[in-house]
């Protein structure tokens, strides 16, 4: 199918893109990659009268290291995730996540910010603005502002995002040589969406976990931090007991949707043993 | 500052002019803003080698070189790659940076409607220009979202894998 006629308009600056939003109102959407915005227009789950093309907005490409964190433009593409040396070296996670994401030329157009506007609980790198600890930049009509990723994720492909504002970056906090990270993920198929994943960041002091935030996706309506087997992990070290627990507390942290291909039974038994994997790979100091 | 003029919400669907290099030719199409670049390249400029399957991104058949890089045609409306460089099939068959893989492809039946296979080229094209010696599993990552329906993957897994390993014999040769 095609998608319904709509306007172009190609944007040049972060407010040309914001002015065009407000003066079109609801029907208006941004684009970015449109790996996830094409097909819904093409299967006219959408159907916007105005496209603003943000990807020619200088101000939002860019990685930069500024102070303690990384600033990673909205425009970074999943590719770049892979490629771009900053990642790889202060934002790891990210990095071990980005080869996850869709196909090799999905991840050559889709970019990092839309993946985050989406906020499709099946998606690897929301979940990781979890587990990060990352803070969104917004620039909307009323302003500039950040939010937290705790606070950011409100339901299902909801996010805190008002209408006609636009993600500009999010910010990560440097990788420490005191923290380990490990991520992975269960699917059927090799860039297909998983059944679940699930990305760790965690703080060491000696072989004590200090700090530990555990994000999962593909579990639920939002991506969700599991919090009771954070709990059950901080001051602790990690051997077999200790994952266990781990392990078990997953039952109060999530809430697998009924599907009939995948049952919630299932799928908290996967989340278990993926946990299980992530928490051994870091005991061994990965 | 704006540069967006409100009279172009009454102008949905009217056709804006684009430019393009398509296979090293500056080409300019008339383009509606949902038309998308398979669209532009199949039906405007003719250049039927790049095919439509899915239209969703998931089958790969409609692969291209985007500014360098292989994009889903499918993925794209023709107005956002106004000013960019496209390559298809037909072009990067006359340049000849093909020629090895094709004869690979024909070999070894790695093809038996060929459908999929300007798609698989394209794609395969990318990865041995990234990795000079990838791994049949790197291949097969690569190829992950590719669909063939007819001839089972193993045959392109071969012929792109013998053409790696034959440009390293050749001290990367090409
Ligand atoms: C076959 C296929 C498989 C895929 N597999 C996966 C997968 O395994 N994992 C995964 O995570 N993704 C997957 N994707 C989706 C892909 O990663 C998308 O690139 C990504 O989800 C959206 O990014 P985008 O830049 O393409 O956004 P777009 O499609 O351009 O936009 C998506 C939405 O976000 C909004 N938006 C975009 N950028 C911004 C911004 N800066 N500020 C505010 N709003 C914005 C748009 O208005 C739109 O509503 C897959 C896609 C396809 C077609
Ligand atoms: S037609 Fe583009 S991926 Fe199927
Ligand atoms: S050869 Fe027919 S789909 Fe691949």
């Amino acid at each position: 199918m095609k998608a319904k006629a709509f306007s172009y308009f190609r944007a040049a600056t972060i407010d040309q893109a914001l002015d065009a939003h407000a003066r079109a109102g609801d029907d208006a959407r941004f684009i970015a990659g449109g790996q996830s915005l094409v097909p819904a227009l093409s299967l006219r789950l959408q159907a916007p009268r105005l496209l603003i093309d943000i990807t020619h907005i200088n101000e939002l490409r860019g990685v930069t290291r500024e102070g303690g964190h990384l600033r990673i433009g909205a425009l970074t593409r999943h590719c770049e995730m892979l490629s771009e040396p900053l990642i790889a070296e202060f934002a790891p996670l990210l990095h071990a996540a980005a080869p996850f994401v869709a196909h090799p030329a999905i991840r050559n157009r889709g970019t990092f910010g839309g993946s985050v506007a989406l906020a499709d609980p099946a998606s690897e790198f929301p979940a990781m603005t979890l587990a990060l600890d990352a803070e969104i930049e917004i620039a909307g009509p009323s302003g500039r502002r950040r939010v937290k990723a705790d606070d950011f994720f409100l339901g299902l492909f909801e996010t805190a995002l008002q209408p006609g504002e636009l993600i500009t970056a999010v910010h990560v906090p440097l990788f420490r040589a005191d923290q380990r990270f490990a991520f992975d993920e269960l699917a059927r198929r090799r860039g297909d969406y998983a059944l679940v994943g699930c990305g760790i960041l965690a703080t060491f002091i000696d072989d004590r976990i200090d700090d530990i935030r555990i994000a999962f996706f593909s579990v639920g309506d939002t991506p969700t931090r599991a919090r009771s087997a954070e709990a059950a992990l901080i001051g602790k070290g990690l051997d077999a007991d200790r994952i266990a627990a781990a392990q078990a507390a997953l039952e109060g942290d999530l809430a697998p949707p009924e599907s009939d291909e995948v049952p919630p039974a299932m799928r908290l038994h996967l989340s278990r043993v993926l946990l299980g994997r992530l928490l051994g790979r870091l005991g061994e100091g990965s | 500052m704006s540069g967006f003029e409100d009279s172009l919400l009454d102008e949905v669907d009217e056709t804006v002019r684009i430019r393009l290099v398509v296979n090293g030719r500056k080409v300019v199409c008339e383009v509606a803003p949902r038309h998308t670049l398979v669209d532009c390249l199949r039906d405007t400029l003719e250049l039927t080698g790049t095919h439509a399957g899915c239209e969703m991104g998931a089958c790969g058949a409609c692969l291209v070189q985007l500014d360098g890089r292989a994009v889903h045609s499918c993925l794209v409306f023709a107005v956002q790659a106004d000013g960019a460089t496209v390559n298809t099939i037909e072009g990067l068959t006359e340049s000849g940076v093909l020629a090895e893989l094709q004869a690979e492809f024909h070999r070894r039946n790695a093809l038996q409607c060929g459908f999929c296979t300007p798609g698989m080229l394209v794609n395969a094209h990318e990865l041995l220009s990234r990795v000079a010696q990838p791994s049949r599993e790197e291949i097969r990552d690569a190829l992950s979202g590719n669909y063939c329906r007819c001839t089972g993957y193993e045959a392109i897994i071969d012929a792109i894998d013998t053409v790696a390993k034959a440009r390293s014999e050749n001290g990367g040769a090409t």
